[in-house]
């Protein structure tokens, strides 16, 4: 631990408390460091939030991607050859913030790659690059005491999931532990599914406003504007990931690269999302 | 399920350990176990635990299972003193027959009960991952049994070794789904049957084949396998008036060794030995031997040794035998080996080949090339130590690794 960095607090609670007022769901776009290159993560970073993008999610990549669908799977297939670990990416972010000191970034990945660095490493890292939060998909807040605890001393968010199956208790128990926002899985099934029921939604949303007080965040079958603009209706944030996941990659494979075009491709396709939430709610 | 005899012993650090009490509530088996899973799957596990807690003291329950042990799987199986091996390997050898089960293999006393219980809470469907090919077959076998639609996910380069075993389970009626992710061998079949599960928790059980994955599976699997060791106690004891000095399994996961230790972990004399898959050598990195050379991390639901890389990705496994070849172990293993009650070392894919031939020349006896890791440790030890007596679990039957035997020896089937 250094003594001397005492960390400002996350950028996540600013942004929700700002939204409020502006009355519309934060986009929250989610890509895969080091797909298809570590070169040009950061540029898709910026890309991104030109679009409109309010906050950024990073995917760490991992060998055992569990809780991921084809689409991200193969991101992660595809970002381990260049042999990217989580070190690699905590360096990405700090290079995204010599450009954006504004836009919160959260990691999202798996446990084994932190326990590997070490949690207290990790986040004395982290937090010093500039993270505001971090997602581990296979750490449910059971398991998470010793993350929460160091995260809550550098001002980081510990980000949770809630699913369908989730129980009003454990609920209360991630809204306990949770902070920033709970990250909402609105579909039984891995990242990438289909058939989102924007009805059944809201009622299910309602549930868990019940018993947390943080702000809902919607991910998982959110692949355009028109789904983006119903979800962020009801939700507190818009989480869109294999939709940008596959973007990327059709637009940089036919490319041969992450190009200025890709780039402008991407920030385009953001920048509807974008609009599609700002008139969700009017 | 009954219980086995779990005084308090003493373990390593010399404070008592009463084994029975493993894992506690929250799964942990010291600081190995828990529960690392996404949200989606927690509802399920907790719904499965509750089932589980239920069942597992149930009169109904425990005579179902016992009497398909007995009347189906063909329980109990023999313990058989191989005099020749014996006289070779300069110990006296005993074998625990799990080859002689139904389907060839241990793996079928955990995946009755799994189904049993399945069909007890309702489900519809079956799902299980496999390497080998027996804990698939295991699987298909007693969904066949019980008119349950059965997905068994298989990495696609498993298929191609194991292709008897594909067979098998078709005929069986269950869809073999080929896993082209990751190293396309058993750690991504198990990561493609959990996201089978998190899609289809309604109707689905996930059967898991050995003692890995988040809580409760860990116990559970090393419940319904723990009759292997109460059997071959009682056997050892009815046929020689005492404990084996040693007892020997194979370590893939870890189901066998842990079925047959558990009943021994609470007699000091008796040493346990657990056979790692060393591949081509431990020093080579072409190996599947996590707790001789791996760490701990956290990976398919469980913290527990595990081989990876600086950056904590898992990596490539390699063994000779499909069954064998998983990167991670089941976490009591860590928890036994950190305390210091059972003892792992890696045997290579050369000493289990030999002692393959071994066992089929010495004793007329086909061994799985998983099991025949466990009599290459006893090899091991008996030139070791000498005279002692050894208890080898034969985890299962070879027929299905003809087609690897003949490879290795260049011959086309
Ligand atoms: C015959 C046999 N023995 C051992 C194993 C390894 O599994 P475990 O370590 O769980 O017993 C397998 C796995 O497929 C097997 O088929």
């Amino acid at each position: 631990m250094s003594e001397t960095t005492k960390q400002s607090a996350s950028r996540l609670a600013p942004l929700f408390e700002r939204l409020k007022g502006e009355n519309r769901a934060a986009l929250i776009p989610y890509i895969t460091a080091g797909d298809p290159d570590a070169r040009t993560t950061v540029e898709l970073m910026h890309a991104m939030v030109g679009g409109g993008a309010d906050a950024i999610e990073i995917g760490v990549p991992f060998s055992d991607p569990m809780a991921d669908g084809p689409v991200i799977q193969a991101a992660h297939e595809r970002a381990l050859k260049s042999g990217l670990g989580l070190r690699g990416v905590i360096d990405l972010v700090a290079e995204f913030r010599q450009r954006d000191a504004e836009t919160p970034v959260i990691l999202m990945g798996y446990q084994n790659p932190i326990e590997a660095m070490g949690v207290s490493a990790f986040v004395d890292k982290a937090a010093s690059a500039g993270v505001d939060g971090v997602l581990t998909v296979d750490l449910p807040p059971e398991e998470a005491d010793e993350l929460v605890a160091a995260m809550g001393e550098r001002g980081m968010d510990p980000i949770f999931l809630l699913a369908p199956t989730t129980s009003a208790g454990r609920t209360r128990e991630v809204a306990s532990k949770g902070s920033g926002f709970v990250y909402y899985v609105s579909l039984k099934g891995v990242t990438g599914a289909a058939n989102l029921d924007t009805d059944a939604l809201a009622a299910q949303l309602e549930d868990i406003r019940g018993a947390c007080a943080l702000p809902v965040g919607v991910g998982f079958g959110i692949r355009d504007a028109e789904t983006a603009g119903q979800v962020g209706q009801v939700a507190d944030a818009v989480i869109v990931g294999s939709a940008i996941v596959r973007l990327i990659h059709e637009q940089a494979t036919a490319a041969g690269g992450v190009n200025a075009q890709v780039l402008e491709t991407v920030r385009g396709f953001l920048a509807e999302l974008r609009s599609a939430l700002e008139t969700a709610r009017t | 399920m009954p219980e086995t005899n779990s005084k308090a012993t003493v373990g390593a650090t010399g404070a008592p350990v009463d084994y029975a009490s493993f894992p506690d509530q929250r799964g942990r088996f010291g600081d190995y176990g828990g529960r690392y899973v996404a949200e989606t799957l927690m509802g399920p596990i907790e719904e499965l635990t509750a089932a589980y807690e239920k069942y597992r003291n149930d009169p109904g329950f425990i005579e179902e299972f016992e009497s398909d042990l007995r009347d189906y799987v063909g329980r109990p199986t023999a313990l058989y003193h191989a005099k020749r091996l014996s006289e070779a390997y300069g110990a006296e050898i005993w074998l625990k027959r799990e080859d002689l089960n139904h389907t060839g293999a241990h793996k079928i006393n955990n995946a009755l009960g799994q189904a049993l219980l399945a069909k007890r809470m309702g489900k519809t469907r079956i799902i299980a991952e496999t390497g080998a090919g027996q804990h698939g077959v295991a699987t298909a076998t007693v969904a066949a049994r019980l008119g349950i639609e059965c997905v068994v996910y298989m990495g696609a380069d498993d298929i191609q070794r194991q292709a008897p075993n594909v067979f098998r389970m078709r005929l069986l009626g269950a869809k073999v789904v080929p896993v082209d992710s990751g190293t396309r061998t058993l750690k991504d079949a198990l990561n493609e049957a959990m996201r089978d599960w998190v899609t289809n928790v309604d109707d689905t059980f996930y059967i898991i084949g050995t003692v890995a994955g988040p809580h409760p599976y860990p116990m559970m699997v090393r419940d319904f396998q723990s009759v292997i060791g109460r059997e071959a106690r009682a056997q050892m004891l009815e046929k020689t008036g005492e404990l084996p000095d040693q007892v020997v399994a194979c370590v893939g996961g870890g189901s066998n060794a842990i079925g047959i230790f558990h009943a021994f972990l609470a007699d000091e004399s008796v040493e346990l030995h657990g056979s790692e898959a060393g591949g081509d050598g431990v020093e080579t990195g072409r190996h599947a031997a996590p707790l001789t050379a791996g760490r701990p991390g956290v990976l398919h639901g469980n913290r527990t040794y595990l081989m990876e890389d600086d950056n904590g990705q898992i990596i490539g496994t390699h063994s000779i035998s499909a069954g064998l070849d998983y990167p991670g172990v089941g976490p009591e293993h860590s928890w036994l080996k950190d305390i210091g009650r059972v003892q792992y070392a890696a045997i290579t894919d050369d000493e289990a080949m030999a002692a393959f031939h071994e066992v089929m020349r010495c004793e007329g006896i086909i061994p799985a090339i998983e099991s025949a890791h466990a009599v290459a440790h006893a090899r091991l030890l008996a030139e070791e130590r000498g005279g002692q007596r050894i208890l080898v679990n034969l985890s299962g039957r070879g027929d299905k690794d003809i087609n690897t035997v003949a490879k290795l020896e260049g011959i086309e089937l």
